[in-house]
């Protein structure tokens, strides 16, 4: 298992009362805890995954997300289990849409 | 209760949140240690592998047609669904808290192969918790309901705990049984049971096989509102019987019957012929309506 850490700027968003939860941590796939952060102009991400020696993709994907969402003032914590990076771009979108309440 | 694809929520597709949603009155659901609250397994952490923020259980309270209800549903994604120390602790914890709430009833979303064993004893232990949990929910008078439809099926100790449950609601997909077919075949060999042969493995722990034997009281669709509908409709039905060594003692004779009647056969053909089916090959093609019918034909 590694942990990564990522912080970086983002558009500053919602905020919502209840943290939001998408996704199970099974074969390719990953869980996405959104929740308040305590910087509104940055999306900070806290990552454990099963595949190690991928922080250089993961820090792609993670800055195209910030970078093209509004997720400042965010904080989340990812558990991962071999996600691809197709996937976990979408599980992001997904869940800062849950949370800031653009899905059902 | 045939449906259209296009109307069907598929159960066994689910995740655990999801059956939650399709089962319980819209919006009534109130989850007890949701994710941000609650720990992943540090056995896992040691062991250097990634957990869930829930520890693969979502537990809460909610309302079935109006009746409060509590729920607990295992995620069968998550390690195969399997009973870790947190998992157990939050599953046992709800059903105490049924025990002083007194619910209508606790439904028990069960998609488990059983003990996790990377917690070793502490997940052995978690699954004997259960079983005294569920026993003493029912000890006081609160109908314990297990419904298994998930790809893990019920399996191990929780194949033991869904027993020990007031009762079964299962699908065609679901499974039931202690071993899992690759612990019998790893242990006994290929020629005892082969594991790849998915239509051996379902004829001989599948939810149609199950509800023929009468191991589970209602056997469903696949389909979230099937399950909603099942489970509404056997509560309205049902009384939690008071705990008696008579009981007991009448459900053993009929497993000593059952083990003298069926020990020899090999496959789920033979137990259905010697139950009376005129064409066992037809029954893993019938319908869900088809085959309630035909349990129903069947001579006591």
């Amino acid at each position: 298992m590694e942990t990564l850490e990522f912080r970086f700027d983002s558009k500053p968003g919602v905020r919502p009362d209840h943290p939001a939860l998408c996704g199970v941590v099974g074969s390719g796939n990953l869980e996405i805890l959104v929740k308040p952060g305590d910087q509104p102009g940055c999306c900070q991400v806290h990552i454990k995954t099963s595949a190690r020696g991928f922080g250089t993709t993961w820090r792609a994907v993670i800055g195209d997300f910030a970078a093209s969402h509004p997720a400042g003032g965010t904080a989340i914590a990812i558990n991962d289990m071999g996600a691809t990076p197709a996937v976990v771009s979408l599980r992001l979108a997904q869940a800062l849409a849950e949370y800031q309440g653009g899905a059902r | 209760m045939s449906l259209s694809l296009t109307n069907r929520h598929s159960w066994f597709e689910a995740t655990a949140r999801a059956r939650i949603n399709g089962l319980l009155d819209a919006g009534s659901f109130s989850e007890i240690l949701p994710p941000a609250a609650s720990q992943p397994s540090p056995h896992l952490a040691q062991l250097d592998l990634p957990g869930a923020f829930d520890d693969g259980v979502v537990i809460g309270y909610g309302r079935l047609e109006k009746k409060p209800i509590f729920v607990a549903a295992q995620e069968g994604q998550f390690m195969g669904g399997a009973v870790g120390e947190i998992h157990g602790a939050k599953i046992v914890g709800l059903l105490r808290r049924a025990v002083e709430e007194k619910p209508a009833a606790v439904l028990f979303l069960i998609d488990s192969g059983g003990v996790r064993l990377h917690e070793a004893n502490a997940g052995l232990i978690a699954i004997s918790e259960i079983m005294r949990a569920v026993l003493d929910a029912r000890a006081a008078g609160v109908p314990v309901i297990a419904l298994v439809g998930g790809s893990c099926g019920a399996f191990g100790g929780m194949g033991i705990v869904a027993k020990l449950c007031s009762a079964i609601i299962i699908s065609e997909e679901g499974r039931l049984a202690l071993s899992g077919p690759e612990v019998i075949e790893t242990v006994a060999g290929v020629e005892e049971f082969d594991a790849k042969d998915r239509a051996l493995v379902w004829r001989v722990t599948g939810g149609k096989h199950r509800y023929l034997m009468g191991d589970c009281a209602m056997l469903v669709d696949d389909d979230l509102a099937a399950f909603r509908s099942g489970a509404t409709e056997f509560l309205a039905g049902w009384a939690e019987p008071a705990p008696s060594l008579a009981s007991l003692r009448a459900r053993q004779q009929v497993l000593k019957n059952r083990l003298a009647a069926y020990a020899t056969y090999r496959d789920g053909l033979q137990v259905w012929a010697a139950l009376g089916v005129a064409e066992p090959e037809s029954v893993p093609l019938l319908d869900r309506d088809s085959l309630v019918a035909l349990k129903e034909g069947l001579p006591t």
